[in-house]
């Protein structure tokens, strides 16, 4: 089953009108001793019917949220997706178009961008946003490359409580560029960088300083601190948020931010097992000319309608080549959109019922897990997600707790030696009362 | 209009289920200083409203679905619905990256079998499905190339080579891994100026980026005395696999030479394109090569399938695993080809775009007068004769109903229309696209003015974008009287 509709008479038409005898006298230009004689190791081809046994055997192999009660996240969650989201993902004129180069038959893919970027504005209080990124890690990546082109210094300070996976991404992109990477330690006590270190380890060579908020421990940073020291310096204040804590939690915008960038994942967007989720960049107006990818921007034909262009061109690869802002074409357009159709349903008044709802469950899972003996180990305020700490052997609770119908926490041990008896539990706006007490219960009895 | 115009006060769309535990005090959980005080600006609107606003938005739309999208390096083939289907299976859109191995073995498998597929095609040792688009399996590329060169002690290879006639990805990738560019120029057949390769290559070269079938849609048939070029002074040679459609089972770039090869599998293994991404980059790399992949990669093993993470890997280019929603779609159309259907997409595809070429040959110069592979570049020069420029050529192709073909690329073709048509349209489309064109190289001659304030049939004409750049406005804003 190949989609090739060409019939045989059809292809002797062509052939005819090529002028040439058979299909291989058009690959005369591969060298001969290259050319394949046999067909490619690959599995025989399948009908559809055949094609749905046999991935839906492979997906009985995953066991999935649907059938597990989910407390994991640090970077992926399980939260709830208005069905309406799907049905207008599955649009075939969104689904099945590319890059909107002809903007006169690509307004809807335009306007939708444009309404995605509005919406990150809101949610982050910056005064512009691009049309998206690959995730979170790689928007916060290409943020630390665009505050060192601004500042222009090589030297990047990242928060110790940065996810650890987009630390190791921020590394490598700024490794080949040569910038230093330096962490700035947290504090053991507390959950989040010790600003006591502020002094000693940001300086004027230091473009600017990172900070993720809530951080990966889901616990709200000294976000103020960390702002007012870079800016003091003339560096630029680069915020990782997590757009779901932006109903209740203070925006970038409000903490004096000059670049926000974010994972969307949890706007709309279905776990996936990590991807595809989408990576938003916002910054201020100032910076707007040095943002990486695709920027939508609106104007006028010629009898004065309004109308949507890819605008700002001059910055992107196609255009300036090595001269560009950042090598990024193709970015994560329907997952922007499953984003905006998410923030247009949830609206106004849902972005902060979804910080509240999930806020106020993680305090009790929280609470409940401390009165049954559960430490818990960081004093700053949490989001939805706060670790937890006992002498126990986490990847073996786990293992109990799947036997019982639960996804639990993130193990802390494998990323940080010093957590070898921590987990990071997260709660959702999707857990319900009766889920958290019978967790509860099942995790005190493994304790 | 736009979605915020149909705002009102205390309007709901969406639901959540009511809080049901005991409520605490906010000041109590957060403290003030970090609580936000003015709300974002969302929009206020009901269901029905969010989805005729989308709906309506979607009409205003092209894509594969909708007709013809001959957009040149792009692969708009057609995308089968039933993959859509198979990727939202819970099974496989509902798993945590993080649950334990034991629990995603079929996830595992799926991306363990994918990865050894595109190895098979590339002719190379192994495949990471981590980057996320096409570039972005040029940065890893790039990346593993320089880790690899500096495990070799020669740190000092900082040059990548690259055609004048390259996607713009190329070099800006390079750009990203702190490289110089050289161009090196395409001669008179349309592929590598070999010569002037032979003087660019040096201790300096990290390696040559290449794409073959080339932009021009022509197969560099001196491939090989290329890669022994790079080869013989030290320098890796990376496959841009956007032009792959071309040479599915027919030739493997690994028995031409290459290092290393990015697949997208949005545009050769028929994922949607989704308005511009999800993408999915992976790169395929060879024996030597391979402890440099970015890590996790999937193995099997006696017990079942496992991450691991290779001896000298470069690290991680994104979080987590790769695009994987795209990988089950992927993973599903090379299941439907299988090894027999694989060449079949090659073959017709190639001859759809030598079908056209000649065809419209007639009325449009054609540059590089040979046989072309999957895509090929015309120009308007004879049209600008009468004062037409390509863009108004593509612009008046939008009110045929036909998205326009790749326009002003590659650079080195004045005026160019790059066209790939793919192997999934019917010869009556192609046909139909042929009488579009004839059709509007005919008023290019006859009524000039028709082409140059063209669209005239779409839902808005053409834009100014010299404004747009000039003053952006890239967010919406309340006018005035919105507001009072």
């Amino acid at each position: 089953m190949s989609y090739v509709p060409t019939t045989s008479s059809e292809r002797e038409a062509m052939l005819g009108a090529i002028g040439v005898s058979s299909v291989s006298d058009l690959f005369a230009a591969i060298p001969k001793t290259l050319r394949l004689t046999e067909d490619l190791p690959l599995p025989p081809s399948m009908v559809e019917a055949e094609l749905i046994t046999h991935m839906r055997e492979l997906a009985a192999k995953n066991l999935d949220m649907d059938a597990l009660t989910s407390f994991l996240g640090a970077g992926c969650y399980d939260s709830l997706i208005p069905s309406a989201v799907k049905h207008v993902l599955s649009r075939g004129e969104f689904l099945t178009a590319y890059t909107p180069y002809q903007a006169e038959v690509s307004q809807g893919v335009l306007q939708a961008i444009f309404e995605f970027q509005t919406m990150i504005c809101e949610l982050t209080g910056m005064e512009a946003a691009n049309a998206s990124m690959y995730d979170g890690a790689t928007a916060l990546a290409e943020a630390c490359l665009m505050a060192c082109n601004a500042a222009k210094r090589t030297k990047v300070v990242l928060a110790g409580g940065v996810h650890p996976e987009w630390k190791e991404v921020v590394r490598l992109y700024l490794r080949h560029q040569d910038i230093e990477v330096v962490d700035l330690p947290w504090d053991r006590s507390t959950g989040v960088s010790d600003v006591q270190r502020l002094e000693e380890i940001v300086d004027s060579s230091s473009a600017c300083v990172v900070v993720q908020q809530p951080n990966f421990f889901g616990c709200l940073e000294p976000v103020q601190d960390l702002g007012d020291h870079i800016h003091r310096l003339n560096g630029l204040f680069v915020m990782a948020v997590d757009p779901a804590s932006l109903g209740v939690v203070k925006a970038p915008g409000e903490y004096g931010a000059d670049i926000a960038v974010g994972d969307g994942q949890s706007l709309g967007n279905s776990p996936s097992f990590g991807g595809p989720s989408v990576g938003f960049f916002a910054a201020s107006q100032r910076l707007l000319r040095r943002m990486p990818g695709r920027i939508v921007g609106e104007t006028k034909d010629k009898q004065g309608r309004r109308g949507y262009v890819l605008t700002l061109q001059t910055r992107e690869q196609h255009i300036r080549r090595q001269k560009a802002t950042s090598n990024i074409c193709t970015n994560q357009a329907l997952n922007a959109l499953a984003a905006t159709v998410y923030l247009c349903l949830i609206g106004r008044q849902g972005i902060r019922e979804l910080g509240c709802l999930s806020m106020q469950k993680a305090a009790y899972l929280r609470s409940r897990l401390e009165s049954l003996g559960l430490a818990i180990p960081f004093s700053a305020p949490v989001f939805r997600e706060f670790v937890v700490a006992s002498p126990v052997n986490w990847q073996e609770v786990n293992e109990r707790l799947l036997d019982m119908g639960f996804l639990g926490g993130l193990w802390l041990g494998d990323s940080f030696d010093e957590l070898q008896h921590c987990c990071l539990l997260t709660v959702t706006e999707a857990r319900t009362k009766s889920e958290m007490d019978r967790f509860s219960t099942v995790l005190g009895g493994l304790i | 209009m736009s979605i915020f115009d149909s705002s009102a006060v205390g309007r709901r769309a969406y639901r959540f289920p009511d809080l049901d535990v005991p409520e605490v005090g906010l000041d109590e959980l957060i403290p003030r200083e970090h609580q936000r005080q003015s709300p974002p600006g969302l929009p206020e609107v009901s269901e029905v409203e969010v989805v005729r606003h989308f709906t309506q938005l979607s009409r205003k739309n092209h894509g594969v679905d909708v007709d013809f999208y001959p957009l040149g390096s792009c692969t708009m083939k057609y995308n089968p619905k039933i993959n859509e289907d198979m990727a939202a299976l819970s099974g496989f859109n509902r798993l945590h990256p993080y649950q334990t191995e034991n629990t995603v073995q079929g996830a595992l498998a799926l991306m363990h079998d994918l990865a050894g597929y595109l190895s098979a095609i590339a002719g190379l040792a192994s495949t990471t499905l981590q980057p996320a688009a096409g570039a972005h399996g040029e940065l890893t590329g790039l990346m593993i190339m320089r880790e690899f060169q500096r495990h070799r002690g020669d740190e000092q290879r900082d040059e990548v080579i690259i055609p004048d006639s390259a996607h713009g990805t190329n070099p800006a990738s390079a750009m990203m891994v702190g490289c110089r560019v050289r161009e090196v120029p395409t001669d008179s057949r349309g592929g590598v100026d070999v010569s002037a390769l032979r003087e660019m290559a040096g201790p300096k070269t990290l390696g040559l980026m290449l794409t073959n079938p080339n932009t021009l849609g022509v197969f560099d048939e001196n491939i090989l005395e290329i890669a022994e070029i790079i080869h013989q002074v030290g320098g890796l040679l990376y496959y841009d696999g956007a032009n792959a459609n071309a040479i599915l089972g027919m030739v493997r770039p690994g028995d031409m030479g290459f290092d290393i090869v990015h697949f997208n599998l949005h545009k050769t293994f028929s994922t949607p394109h989704g308005g511009g991404g999800p993408g999915s980059g992976p790169i395929s790399v060879s024996e030597e090569l391979t402890p440099f992949l970015p890590y996790p990669l999937v193995t099997k093993t006696a017990s079942g399938y496992e991450f691991f993470r290779p001896a000298q890997t470069i690290g991680r280019v994104k979080a987590f695993y790769g695009n994987f929603g795209v990988l089950v779609r992927a993973y599903a159309y090379v299941r439907t080809i299988g090894a027999d259907g694989m060449r079949q997409i090659s073959e017709t595809a190639v001859l759809h775009a030598n079908y056209l070429m000649r065809r419209l040959q007639k009325s449009f110069y054609l540059p590089y007068d040979r046989h072309c592979m999957h895509e090929f570049v015309l120009s308007g020069m004879n049209q600008k004769a009468f004062g037409i420029r390509t863009l108004d050529i593509a612009k008046r192709l939008l009110d045929h109903g036909i998205h326009a073909p790749t326009v002003y690329f590659p650079l080195i073709v004045d005026e160019a229309i790059m066209v790939e048509p793919t192997e999934t349209e019917t010869k009556e489309t192609l046909d139909r696209f042929i009488d579009a064109m004839y059709a509007i190289a005919a008023e290019a001659e006859a009524n000039p003015d028709l082409l140059k304030d063209a669209p005239h049939s779409t839902p808005i004409g053409r834009l100014d974008e010299a404004a747009a750049a000039r003053r952006p406005v890239v967010r919406w804003e309340a006018s005035v009287e919105d507001e009072a």
